[in-house]
């Protein structure tokens, strides 16, 4: 797969949470290439398996890890139609002082091509200009007489940014929903390179549903899946103007494997034992509580998930520039493929202690950074 | 579709040349002479019919609002200046297209999750902006662009409305005043009574200064300014009239902060459409300014007026306009230069 087609397929593609099914076509001929079975499962998530060739184990069962990568992406929705034009309120969080004068597109009974307008210079003062524009005093406008907006709109529509694929120079490119589409696309590559190789473990390729709001479909599908272990991937923050080197992390010097309660030490060990194998660059990062990723909800569900959580490397995250190095996306997806097929059937045993009498405290796993 | 060619043309101040040789080769046919002046000008005549000796001036600027590369970051980001009057608020998470190889960037916006209420509450000053090219040094960026390169949003022309709508919308950067170079350019294709010199004029946005050296050199009896104006119709508290409103035809001005038109000619376009029932309306006064401004006190003085399209969301990356209300500009322009010379009767100077 050529991973910029397949990037810019999977961003340009619409999918705001709760409304994923334009993308989950793109996620299912994308995962479906390489699975051996693709189910959407009550909420939507796109499921695909890759059997593994250790023999079954009791029950029928081989451990499994799912890969976990959200589809959905940050929206606005219709409330109301007033003299034509559209008030807005938000799926997800947007900056609002990210959306003035931003182009949209309006999922009415057809689809409209429209602005969230801003008022020009003329008509506004200094001190007007130095205000933001507050989420409720926004309007798309769809340039129709009001009584065909009126026709053609009604409140609860769903609003999505326009998608401007860019390709920067340096292997970088630029598009909204990078968040998490990057990481969908990691995971398509994975499935591509265990396609060639050999590995043990069942792997479920997921695209989640609804992350942007509480990360919903991640942990109904983790319930549903009952993977023995899961990696979630997302989107990072990358150093850029403005942020500290305590709160980014460097573009371009492959994923990041998080470290925290959100984790299983030993899923962030082999992980990084993965990176080291390949000689793929990766950076650490602590994350001291919760992840805000598909991560926190799959940990806890049943009787509680083994995760662990690769980052990809993100500047201007929830903008309509949202711009990612394509090569972090590569690196991560080959991590996942090598993390993958170096999982013995024996490891899905040593991740809980049935018996903890029996175990001296040495043998308790440690976290390492 | 020469306005969609002449929207996505790049021309910020000062470097109008892609727009001036599409606007030369569309009316090369249609003039008798057209020339470059010194700075960037593009003047046509044409010859009348020969039954007035009136000399009249169209004008339209070819310039556009933008960006101008300030300085290349060690990072590699680029740093910029604002060329025109643009709202700081409307730059944010932009694609814009820099220089001569239309090298693209963007320009980044620190992550809602990391950004304090209190700073959510501020708007970001251009100074506090940059465009991101993927570069990650100063030495890679330099391969593609340059301190003073001009930057344009990366804006496509698109059509809102489908065929069954009343409105003919279209959206696109620079309408103003593309718009009205596309009409000055379909306005040669006609022959009228008097000599006509077309200015396709140069840097309005920092202040009409092409509009006023054209102006001295073809030293008219009339002029008519062919702009696109804002028109202002979003819902707000306070009921202020619209400036101007989209699909209620080409707006008139009367007067606006750079002149006073001449009464004569405001009367010579009202009455030209009213004879003919072409929509029109008056701009509300004393808002913006346009080439008319330098045009009417050109030497000892120019009878003015300017026509112009409304458009929404002007000196934004995307605006809106009714391709009604343009060729509706293009109509009552027409047929009111054919009635040009009878209005302005005593203009002529004796020389």
């Amino acid at each position: 797969m050529d991973t910029a087609v397949l990037v810019r397929e999977l961003t340009e593609a619409r999918g705001p949470s709760g409304y994923e099914a334009e993308v989950r076509e793109v996620v299912r001929r994308r995962f479906g290439e390489n699975a051996h079975e693709v189910r959407v499962d009550s909420l939507g998530n796109l499921i695909a398996l890759r059997r593994g060739e250790s023999a079954p184990g009791p029950g029928g069962a081989r451990p499994s890890v799912m890969l976990a990568g959200h589809m959905d992406e940050i929206a606005l929705m219709v409330t109301q139609v007033e003299k034509g034009f559209l008030r807005v309120t938000q799926i997800g969080g947007f900056d609002p002082r990210v959306l003035f004068g931003q182009e949209v597109v309006v999922h009415g009974r057809r689809e409209l091509a429209g602005i969230v307008v801003s008022v020009p210079p003329h008509f506004t003062d200094a001190a007007e200009r130095e205000k933001p524009v507050p989420l409720e005093k926004l309007f798309v406008d769809v340039g129709l007489p009001p009584a065909e907006t009126e026709a053609a709109v009604r409140v609860g529509d769903i609003v999505t940014l326009r998608a401007r694929w860019t390709v920067l120079s340096g292997g970088y490119a630029a598009c909204k929903s990078m968040d998490d589409r990057a990481a969908v696309a990691a995971i398509a590559l994975c499935m591509e390179e265990l396609a060639r190789r050999r590995h043990e473990w069942d792997v479920f390729a997921v695209a989640t549903v609804q992350e942007e709001v509480m990360g919903v479909g991640a942990a109904t599908g983790a319930f549903g899946i009952q993977p023995t272990m899961a990696v979630a991937i997302d989107v990072t923050f990358a150093a850029q103007p403005g942020l500290s080197a305590a709160e980014s992390v460097k573009m371009d010097c492959g994923p990041t494997i998080a470290l925290g309660p959100n984790f299983h030490p030993l899923v962030f060990d082999r992980l990084m034992a993965a990176a080291k194998a390949l000689e793929l660059p990766c950076q650490v990062e602590p994350i001291p509580g919760t992840s805000g990723t598909d991560a926190w909800g799959i940990q806890v569900s049943r009787s509680g998930i083994p995760c662990g959580l690769l980052g990809i490397p993100v500047k201007s995250m929830h903008t309509p520039v949202e711009t990612v190095c394509l090569r972090d996306i590569e690196r991560t997806g080959k991590l996942l493929a090598e993390f993958i097929s170096r999982l013995e059937t024996g490891f899905a045993d040593t991740l809980v202690t049935p018996d903890a009498l029996a175990v001296s405290k040495a043998d308790a796993p440690t976290e390492k950074a | 579709m020469l306005l969609k060619r002449l929207s996505e043309a790049h021309g910020v101040s000062g470097r109008e040349e892609d727009v001036r040789s599409i606007i030369l080769e569309e009316i090369r046919d249609r003039v008798d002479a057209a020339r470059v002046d010194a700075m960037g000008n593009l003047i046509a005549r044409k010859k009348g019919t020969g039954e007035s000796p009136l000399r009249v001036l169209l004008a339209a600027h070819m310039d556009e609002v933008g960006l101008m590369i300030t300085q290349v970051e060690d990072s590699g980001l680029l740093r910029f200046a604002k060329v025109g009057g643009i709202d700081d608020r409307v730059l944010p998470a932009r694609t814009v297209l820099i220089g001569d190889h239309r090298v693209p960037g963007v320009i980044g916006v620190k992550p809602v999750h990391l950004t304090e209420k209190s700073e959510r509450d501020q708007v970001t000053g251009w100074k506090l902006l940059a465009i991101d090219i993927g570069a990650s040094s100063r030495g890679e960026a330099e391969k593609l662009v340059q301190r003073g390169d001009r930057a344009v949003f990366a804006t496509e022309f698109r059509e809102l409305a489908d065929s069954r709508s009343a409105w003919r919308t279209v959206q696109g950067k620079a309408f103003d005043d593309r718009a009205g170079c596309a009409i000055l350019a379909e306005l040669l294709r006609g022959r009228f009574p008097f000599e006509l010199s077309a200015a396709f004029t140069v840097q309005e946005e920092v202040g009409l200064r092409g509009a006023r050296v054209a102006a001295f050199a073809e030293n008219p009896e009339a002029a008519v300014v062919l702009e696109c104006t804002a028109a202002n119709e979003v819902p707000t508290k306070r009921d202020v009239s619209p400036s101007t409103r989209l699909g209620a035809g080409p707006a008139i001005t009367i007067r606006d902060n750079s002149f006073i038109a001449d009464p004569r000619l405001v009367e010579l376009f009202a009455g030209t459409a009213r004879d003919l029932g072409i929509p029109h309306q008056f701009k509300q006064p004393n808002i913006g300014g346009t080439d008319a401004g330098v045009i009417h006190r050109a030497r000892a003085g120019v009878p003015s007026v300017t026509i112009a399209v409304p458009a929404r969301y002007i000196h934004s990356p995307a605006a809106i306009m009714d391709l009604n209300d343009f060729e509706a500009a293009i109509t009552l322009t027409r047929e009111a230069l054919q009635r040009l010379p009878a209005a302005v009767a005593g203009a002529r100077r004796t020389v």
